[in-house]
């Protein structure tokens, strides 16, 4: 018998990163470029807080919407940190890292056929999560030369009388790309004149550099009522492994999320909750240490790429670079296969992210500036041998 | 902010090209900036970080309490000075509570440091106690890890 899908996930392609993996899975003595994750451990005062909530025997269920005591401290972190205030105990939701907050306000806010617009190149998750809660993803290109931030302008062209919401991640992975708080205020007036709810997925706003703070869309004039602000403590805190993201919202619309999160998860693990409030009370030296490190190795990373003749910007935010690699006449893939091919390092193909990544790959420095440094000698010399 | 002085302490030895692409800076501008940062003291030298449990392990490392009765006119400063001039002695602190100086011994045997606590330290003047603690065993020295591998382990792949 063969098992009928439907088809609105039938049709979902699969994440282009996965597959460009499951080959460097095979090889041996690969560097990869490839991974969006830190390369530190947790920091240990939060793993040590961790192991002593789990001797204290604190392995039970918590509320849906995560410990009251996490709600606290997420509230005071994102007020200190954002200036955006947020009542605890009804304006936030703790999820399962924020990719299951995007799928549950996307669920949420979604009616069948509605539409929802975002800036591409950016992360895999967000057509498909917009697909599976059976909306409309409708992508507005951001370009090398404004540095892939977006346009106001170019989402305004976007919006439809059908378009209900916008998703917007800044420091944006893959591109690295940050937004000048004046265009952010702009695209906020779009989102205030269309009606428009925004998504905004900041999951690496403390990784900004240069000494550069990060904006957010939703401490402008009109914008807390109708964003969702979504954040996690897998990047900044080196927590991938814990799963712990949030959700602040106006009250009815986490009220809605949270039931979707209670039928189909209950609540986030608690040893992960437990982690997040030292994290997140404490772990400010913790973050502003591994922002440093990550500083040091994109200024390596960006004029090592320069050096060897691929355009690379030098990135505010995130920890990726997208080198431009077009001058090779190769295209994203074929760069990216024989890279891995013929020198053993794993970078990923812009087009991963959608069309708009053609021409550039996403080079991770979330890696030991040993790994970087191989990395490096061993692309100079591939791209020498291409000329 | 990263500064050259963090990179240094944490590893001296990186090629300066290297160091000047971490910090975005040109060459001739880092080396000018270290060559002041010895020249006005800030940098007093530059040591390797050796494991004892393979090197030289006979050594005795002795950390010693000192309480001192201070002159009226030296305060502790006189007397730090003298203690800290013998060979022997690889720290020297002034520090708070119950005793007055923190004193990091080395000597090459357990003898040797015998002697010294009690031929020299204790034998002078304004020397009140003592009380020497010696090492066992080294966890963690200057940042370094000495008995295990605090590593993680990741994905060579993310999901």
């Amino acid at each position: 018998m063969s098992i009928r899908i439907a088809e609105h996930i039938r049709d979902i392609p699969r994440s282009g990163i996965r597959d460009f993996f499951e080959i460097v899975q095979t090889m041996d003595d690969v560097v990869s470029l490839g991974i969006g994750e830190p390369d530190f451990a947790t920091p240990w005062h939060i793993r040590e807080a961790a192991v002593y909530a789990l001797e204290k025997g604190r392995t039970g269920y918590t509320s849906n919407l995560g410990l009251p005591r996490l709600r606290r401290s997420i509230s005071d972190y994102v007020s200190r940190n954002f200036g955006i205030r947020y009542e605890p105990l009804s304006e936030v939701l703790v999820s399962v890292g924020v990719s299951e907050a995007i799928d549950l306000a996307l669920r949420a806010l979604l009616d069948p056929g509605d539409e929802v617009v975002y800036h591409e190149p950016c992360y895999v998750s967000y057509a498909p999560s917009i697909a599976m809660a059976r909306g409309v993803a409708k992508a507005v290109r951001t370009h090398a030369a404004d540095g892939f931030s977006l346009r106001a302008e170019a989402l305004a062209g976007a919006v439809t009388p059908r378009t209900r919401a916008v998703m917007l991640n800044f420091p944006t992975n893959p591109t690295g790309a940050t937004m000048e708080p004046a265009e952010l205020e702009k695209i906020a007036r779009v989102c205030v004149e269309k009606d428009l709810v925004v998504l905004s997925d900041e999951i690496y706003s403390e990784l900004t550099f240069d000494g550069g703070k990060h904006t957010s869309i939703a401490s402008f004039p009109g914008m807390q009522e109708r964003t969702v602000f979504l954040h996690g403590l897998s990047k900044a805190f080196a927590m991938t492994g814990w799963r712990i993201g949030f959700a602040c919202a106006p009250a009815e619309l986490i009220e809605a999320m949270m039931k979707i999160h209670q039928y189909s998860i209950l609540c986030a693990p608690i040893m992960g909750q437990d982690a997040a409030v030292e994290a997140l009370e404490r772990g400010a030296d913790s973050v502003a240490k591994m922002r440093d490190e990550y500083e040091l190795r994109r200024n390596f990373i960006v004029s090592s790429l320069n050096e060897m003749g691929l355009p690379c910007r030098s990135p505010r935010g995130s920890f990726y670079v997208f080198p431009e690699i077009s001058g090779t006449g190769l295209s994203s893939r074929d760069f990216s296969m024989r890279l891995l091919q013929e020198k053993r390092v794993a970078v990923v193909p812009g087009t991963a992210f959608g069309p708009g990544g053609e021409g550039h790959v996403r080079c991770s420095f979330a890696t030991a500036l040993d790994q970087i440094k191989t990395a490096m000698l061993r692309m100079e010399e591939f791209v020498r041998g291409l000329k | 902010m990263n500064s050259i002085v963090d990179l240094l302490e944490k590893n001296a030895l990186m090629p300066r090209d290297e160091m000047a692409k971490l910090l975005n800076m040109p060459r001739a501008e880092l080396d000018a900036a270290i060559a002041r940062l010895e020249a006005d003291g800030v940098i007093l030298g530059y040591q390797a970080v050796v494991n004892h449990e393979k090197w030289e392990t006979d050594k005795v490392v002795a950390i010693i309490e000192v309480k001192i009765t201070p002159e009226r006119d030296g305060g502790f400063d006189r007397i730090a000075s003298r203690i800290a001039r013998f060979d022997e002695v690889q720290g020297c602190y002034l520090v708070s509570g119950g005793y007055d100086l923190l004193i990091i011994l080395e000597a090459p045997n357990l003898r040797a440091a015998a002697a010294f606590v009690a031929e020299k330290l204790s034998t002078i003047e304004a020397v009140q106690a003592t009380a020497t603690h010696f090492r066992l065993k080294t966890y963690k020295e200057n940042g370094t890890f000495h008995l295990f591998d605090p590593a993680s382990e990741r994905l060579a792949v993310s999901p």
